[in-house]
């Protein structure tokens, strides 16, 4: 195999080396790896930084800050992200969490990406070196962009408040039929008065289920007033089809499983 | 291709090789360090055959390049056995018939290892979450799930 490996200790220097071609950013490697010992020639040569402050973890007033290089074992274990940890205990097995980063689920292609999908869910905020985007910017984008991811940012949401479901066949690390993450609050009355939910497997990134939001406001969670939302939640997916699940059976479960993250 | 040099503990010795640029840990450690009890089962990080301990982490080695193992400390199931005498959890593999044609083995016993030092009393759900990353296409799991709760009871039952 002929890969090269360059190290850096900054990203700007890092983010030079990335403009020549066939280079590609190395995070924990699990998938761009992955590609290479598929016989993936398209990478020749790739690029890593040692800055540790990719892998840090900022917890305060409210705002979180995880760096790209945080691994899903390092938020499993957080004490402070706990109702984060569904969500980055849902990819892979324990090897693979120990492994695999926050920056390359952003890149992850359905059916991978379970933890970016909890990130568009909470608005989530994409830094690199040329600023910040929002985060469905960043995924409409990401095929394009070359620049390193250095973290992302979101507010920490009450346990109570979010929510994120993953249906797999093989328990209890099998791939993603789908996944889903929702942000609800709700009013003193029981109503929801604002929602954001992301789907995963429901196109090859994640995405809004922005008609289904709407269809939630002012309903309270009981089956009978969800059911609006859960009828509009298939508008505009284009699910995928692979060997876990095919599109279709995809589109058929959606609403069985959002029903039941928003009454669970 | 340039060879790089790399440099970590495996089993607790120095160990020094050069490989080319590129080369996955479990090649390194399979072909040029003669460390064969990674197994590379798929190199996609799905059968958990490979499976080391990098600094205390279970860790795919087929998805992990070598260079970036400089100064790691590196565990893996050949050095368990001390002066002849089997680590218990392999003598609970053997007693448990938990191996069958063995290529699974040492992945699970790294997977099982990692588990043990942190719990040393883990639930069935704890071993079974543990091994979760570990394909076994021969056992059917149940007596590698027992293994390692009868090594786990041999462990604090030494310990106490
Ligand atoms: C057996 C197995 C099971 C898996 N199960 C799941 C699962 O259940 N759920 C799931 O979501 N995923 C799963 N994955 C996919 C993958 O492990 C995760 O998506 C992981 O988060 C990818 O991160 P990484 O650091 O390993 O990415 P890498 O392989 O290092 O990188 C992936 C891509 O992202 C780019 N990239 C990475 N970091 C950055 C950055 N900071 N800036 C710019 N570009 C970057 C790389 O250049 C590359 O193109 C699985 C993978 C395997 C092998
Ligand atoms: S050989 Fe590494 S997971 Fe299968
Ligand atoms: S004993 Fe044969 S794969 Fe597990």
């Amino acid at each position: 195999m002929s890969l090269a490996l360059q190290t850096f200790s900054t990203v700007k220097d890092a983010n030079a080396a990335l403009q020549a071609a066939g280079t590609r950013y190395l995070g924990g490697g699990t998938l761009v790896i992955r590609a290479a010992n598929e016989g993936d020639v398209s990478v020749s040569s790739l690029v890593r930084v040692t800055d540790p402050g990719l892998s840090r973890i900022a917890v305060s007033g409210g705002k979180v800050q995880l760096g790209a290089s945080v691994t899903m074992a390092a938020i499993a274990r957080h004490p402070e992200l706990v109702a984060l940890a569904p969500a980055a205990r849902a990819v892979g097995g324990p090897a693979i969490r120990n492994m695999a980063t926050v920056g390359g689920n952003l890149f992850a292609p359905a059916p991978y990406g379970d933890f970016a999908v909890a990130l568009l869910a909470l608005d989530a905020t994409v830094v690199t070196e040329d600023g910040e985007l929002p985060i469905e910017t960043f995924l409409a984008g990401r095929d394009v962009g070359r620049a390193i991811v250095t973290g992302v940012g979101f507010a920490l949401p009450k346990a109570e408040s979010f929510r994120f479901l993953k249906v797999s066949r093989v328990k209890p690390k099998g791939v993603s039929v789908l996944s889903i993450a929702a942000l609800l609050e709700l009013a003193a009355d029981g109503t929801v008065s604002s929602a954001r939910i992301a789907l995963g497997c429901m196109a090859d990134r994640p995405i809004r289920a922005t008609p289904a939001e709407k269809a939630l406001l002012g309903c309270k969670l009981t089956p009978r007033e969800i059911a609006p939302a859960l009828a509009a939640a298939g508008e505009g997916i284009a699910p995928i089809t692979d060997p876990i699940a095919s599109a279709w059976y995809r589109a058929e479960v959606l609403p069985v499983h959002l029903g039941r993250l928003l009454l669970g | 291709m340039a060879k790089v040099p790399v440099e970590f503990t495996l089993n607790g010795l120095e160990t020094a090789e050069f490989v080319e640029s590129g080369t996955t840990l479990l090649n390194a450690l399979r072909d040029k360090i003669g460390d064969t009890s990674p197994k590379g089962g798929c190199h996609q990080g799905t059968c958990g055959a490979c499976s080391v301990i990098i600094d205390g982490e279970l860790r795919l080695s087929c998805l992990t390049l070598a260079e970036t193992c400089g100064g790691a400390d590196i565990k893996t199931t050949a050095g368990l056995a001390e002066g002849g005498v089997l680590h218990p959890l392999q003598r609970a593999f053997l007693d448990a018939f938990a191996t069958q044609c063995g290529f699974c083995t040492p992945g699970m016993i790294m997977a099982a290892k990692v588990l043990l030092d942190r719990t040393p009393n883990p639930s069935r759900e704890d071993v079974v979450e543990a091994l979760s990353g570990n394909i076994c296409r021969c056992t059917g799991y149940e007596p590698i799930i027992q293994a390692v709760l009868t090594a786990a009871r041999a462990n604090s039952q030494n310990a106490a």
